[in-house]
């Protein structure tokens, strides 16, 4: 019952999306539509899962006074502030998500510079990673540096400006850059998009048979 | 006076961020907690007013589709997974997710990225580029071809398989580079701009 039940609702489901994707009218399409709908709403949950789960996580640090139970408390409380403003429409009219409502300020003023600071963050550690990595020690390696230094020259205006006096076009790093992109490493991104392709088919109608039952877990 | 505040905290946040560079320390670990915090609340208000409201809330209770209590009992199930007792509960829900997902995906990447990515692949050989692609194409799914040992004609065109993903990785690794370091120069001409005023 534990497992057959969950095994049936896969099958059922992953049928449907496939009937429905040849047989493009009712009840299939109908079908579906709500599915769809039951889709977002059930992923939804999912992930207020998991923010109730980092709340308990949290919550369970501060109550035990745990060793940076401090930084939890953060967590708990900029989670609430956010959360209650946009939920509640703390300060707005019609939605908190139109621009100069209260939840947009905090918006643009703390979730917008940290997330960006955090990725621009990660240009040094690409930066120094790279240097440590990129020896081109055979021939596979020096193509992937060459490939990337190309990409990267190219894509801006000093990579132009430092093969601008060359007569001949295709020599101008931009050209080059874009020859690269359009060509082997279309070449390769569609190798892997058609293996992919083939893992993700082979993936799904295992889990559709119920021949791979590993997301039930144990018991 | 609410934007300079506004400005203010952003260029703080953002230097509390930077400081990670010198050393891990208390001023960044406060910054880090606060984005997770802030990301969640992000979330879950972006939720509740872009589907919990518009695609169950409004239409249960304000308009009678009943058939909506079955999504909202399946999303109760999953958040059941909280209780270790009754976590198998959620099996149901992870199922209906699973089955949606593999049929979705059994037929959108059969579309896109296995046939028609091999349509876009039959090229006439009129000019060397269409070559090159072709070649590309074909020797790196050999080189994916693991059901064979990768010897003599299989082996060599898997190692040119080889080199045109290392040309691909090298492309999208200076991409990922320069949207790292486009990301930097905009959170500098922050600082510098909006928050000092040196640039203009």
């Amino acid at each position: 019952m534990r497992r057959e039940i969950p095994l049936f609702i896969t099958a059922i489901t992953g049928v449907v999306f496939i009937i429905a994707y040849f047989i493009p009218h009712p009840p299939f399409n109908q079908i579906q539509d709500l599915f769809q709908t039951w889709f977002q709403i059930i992923a939804a949950f999912a992930i207020i899962l998991g923010v109730l789960n980092l709340m308990v996580v949290n919550g369970d640090k501060v109550y035990r006074r745990s060793k940076g139970w401090g930084y939890s408390v953060i967590i708990i409380l900029s989670f609430l502030v956010m959360a209650g403003i946009g939920t509640f429409k703390l300060g707005s009219k019609a939605s908190p998500l139109e621009e100069g409502t209260p939840f947009m300020y905090l918006f643009y003023n703390v979730y917008y510079p940290l997330t960006s600071t955090v990725f621009a963050l990660l240009a040094f550690f690409v930066a120094s990673a790279s240097f440590r990595a990129f020896r081109a020690r055979n021939k596979e390696a020096a193509l992937l540096l060459t490939a990337a230094f190309f990409v990267m020259l190219g894509r801006v205006p000093i990579g132009d400006y430092l093969t601008s006096w060359i007569p001949l076009k295709w020599l101008h790093l931009s050209t080059i850059a874009n020859w690269i992109m359009a060509y082997p490493n279309m070449a390769a991104q569609r190798a892997i998009m058609i293996g992919i392709a083939l893992g993700i088919i082979s993936t799904s109608l295992r889990l559709i048979l119920g021949i791979e039952r590993s997301y039930l877990g144990g018991d | 006076m609410a934007d300079t505040i506004g400005i203010w905290v952003a260029a703080l946040l953002t230097l509390f961020i930077f400081s990670f560079l010198y050393k891990d320390n208390p001023l960044y670990k406060m910054a880090e907690h606060l984005f997770i915090g802030v990301s969640a609340g992000y979330w879950v208000s972006y939720l509740y007013q872009n589907v919990f409201k518009p695609n169950l809330y409004n239409p249960l209770f304000h308009q009678g589709k009943l058939l909506l209590i079955i999504p909202l009992i399946l999303g109760l199930m999953m958040v059941m997974r909280l209780f270790p007792k009754i976590g198998w509960i959620s099996r149901w829900s992870i199922a209906f997710i699973v089955g949606i997902t593999s049929g979705y995906y059994l037929i959108t990447y059969l579309q896109t990225n296995a046939v028609d990515q091999v349509r876009a692949s039959l090229l006439n050989f009129s000019q060397i580029n269409n070559i090159i692609l072709v070649v590309g194409v074909l020797s790196g799914l050999i080189y994916f071809f693991f059901s064979a040992e990768h010897r003599g004609v299989l082996g060599g065109t898997a190692k040119l398989g080889i080199w045109f993903l290392m040309v691909a990785f090298g492309a999208s690794f200076g991409y990922t580079v320069m949207a790292r370091i486009s990301l930097l120069i905009g959170r500098m001409q922050f600082l510098l701009g909006d928050w000092l005023g040196l640039l203009h």
